[in-house]
């Protein structure tokens, strides 16, 4: 290691307050123990866990850093990043002085593993660590509701577990699903949500069983990064086709880590079907897009960073600035900094409501 | 236009570097191959701290399936959105004629020599027997 000296903490505060809608905290598998049966600790110590994928110890596809993390997000105390909280208040939560950041644990969360009830106890082990470990020693971060999506039923218990806790902000499933997330297996997750008043934040990556792309895996990182985008627009269209919002009408759906510059084309596609095949449809009451303005919020990160930055904006407008939600993706290599992540150009209101206002709205945050 | 020390020559030994401080600046020196140059930290895309990434050369290919690794060690990629930077010059590597990191002029300069002055050493003991690393800027 050739780093001789850390650069000092510069004070990077904006005038603004900032709600942080994607942090991930590294949950460790050790930390699992205490919240786990000895059965299913025995289990996971025997066959470990099992993505739906073909490679149980690793990822499918390289990453760009280890862990994908920034480089500098290594804590000093040993440990991977995004495991230490003091080390996350020094980087992120004082650096920025945030007001709240919202926890988005991945793996190993054991979401959309191919063993059901596996799925479902590590997803409670998971919920219990973010408390323990997270909410409790730090006000300002709200913890996601992580759903064996998989497993439907168990979802739903999960979900009335932590209704009506103030320390759980959203339900958290990933972007890639065994069947799209409009499908009515999914239902009774949507409906726990809702009746729980939590928003679904749909954050991407997961593993399906299926390839990444139409045309099977793909060769490189490079387009894993950009099938997200994609791959969120099968969520939407499957949400919005299916008739979810019908069903659902306080459905709230949070889309997080896919930007947001390709929404606006989707819009105006599904629009364009819509008027010519509504009968295949007939549930489906309005023009699609209404739903997105309605059912949909998106996150910044990865922000979107055209030549001419008028197109960022032209895109803000179509989705609406009440819609868009500041995210870091701190820990990871692609994290947004707050202070250099906006368009210059923005109005003062819109910065403040993307920043905070939009989030603490949604999220029902003081 | 100041002349800074700021390091002596043993302090950053080949393919190691060092961040100082210039005017509150944040700078990083190099050494490659007892070559030494400096760049400003700051990231010119969104501000990662150039210093925390890691060194790594130039991976170029002439055709799919060809692939050519060089200049090891000379190239520093950002530890953020790993946007590499050329340590000799300063430039991007994806975008060279626009964007790059402003690079210092350093000098090694006898302790001797700097004793005379007119340089800025504000916190830093010189020794004349040794030798000095020296930016511009």
């Amino acid at each position: 290691m050739n780093i001789e000296v850390r650069q000092a903490a510069r004070t990077q505060k904006t005038r603004y307050g900032i709600v942080d809608c994607d942090i991930h905290p590294k949950l460790l598998i050790e930390d699992y123990r205490k919240y786990l049966s000895n059965q299913w600790w025995s289990y996971l110590q025997t066959y470990g866990l099992r993505p739906r994928h073909g490679f149980t110890k690793a990822y499918p596809m390289p990453k760009i850093t280890p862990q994908a993390a920034r480089r500098d997000a290594w804590p000093p105390s040993g440990g991977m990043p995004g495991s230490d909280l003091d080390f996350m208040r020094t980087q992120l939560l004082d650096l920025y002085d945030m007001d709240y950041g919202i926890l988005n644990p991945l793996q190993p969360t054991a979401q959309g593993d191919q063993n059901p009830d596996l799925s479902a106890a590590m997803a409670f082990a998971a919920n219990e660590q973010q408390l323990e470990k997270w909410t409790s020693r730090e006000k300002r971060l709200k913890a996601s509701v992580v759903v064996p999506y998989e497993n439907p039923e168990a979802s739903v218990v999960e979900i009335k577990r932590r209704a009506g806790s103030k320390d759980f902000a959203q339900v958290f499933m990933l972007s890639r699903t065994s069947e799209a997330h409009g499908r009515r297996r999914y239902w009774p997750i949507y409906q726990a949500a809702v009746e729980a008043g939590l928003p679904v934040g749909i954050h991407v990556f997961g593993y399906a069983g299926w390839p990444l792309t139409n045309s099977g895996w793909p060769s490189f990182y490079i387009e894993e990064m950009t099938e997200h985008a994609t791959g969120q627009q099968a969520v939407v269209a499957s949400m919005i086709f299916e008739g979810l919002f019908e069903q659902y009408r306080d459905l709230k759906v949070v889309l997080i880590e896919s930007g947001f510059g390709w929404l606006p084309a989707l819009g105006w596609r599904l629009d364009k079907h819509w008027e010519r095949m509504r009968d295949e449809v007939p549930h489906v009451k309005r023009p699609p897009s209404e739903y997105i303005r309605e059912h949909f919020w998106v996150s910044t990160q990865p922000m979107e960073e055209a030549e001419d930055p008028e197109h960022v904006l032209d895109a803000m407008r179509w989705i609406g600035f009440d819609r868009i939600l500041f995210a870091s993706d701190y820990p990871h290599w692609d994290f947004d900094d707050p202070v250099l992540a906006l368009p210059p150009s923005l109005a003062e209101e819109q910065r403040r409501m993307i920043y905070a206002g939009n989030a603490k709205k949604l999220y029902g945050l003081s | 236009m100041m002349r800074h020390v700021v390091a002596a020559v043993a302090d950053i030994p080949p393919g190691h570097r060092k961040l100082v401080a210039l005017d509150g600046r944040a700078v990083v020196v190099f050494n490659l191959g007892g070559e030494f140059f400096a760049l400003n930290s700051r990231c010119p895309h969104k501000g990662g701290s150039l210093c925390e990434g890691k060194q790594t050369g130039l991976v170029q290919s002439s055709e799919p399936g060809e692939y050519s690794y060089s200049r090891r060690g000379e190239i520093i990629r950002c530890p953020w959105h790993s946007w590499e930077f050329d340590i000799r010059t300063g430039q991007s590597w994806c975008d060279p004629q626009r964007l790059r990191t402003r690079r210092y002029a350093v000098s090694v300069e006898k302790g001797a020599r700097l004793v005379e002055g007119p340089y800025k050493a504000e916190t830093f003991p010189v020794r004349v027997e040794n030798d000095y690393i020296v930016i511009e800027a």
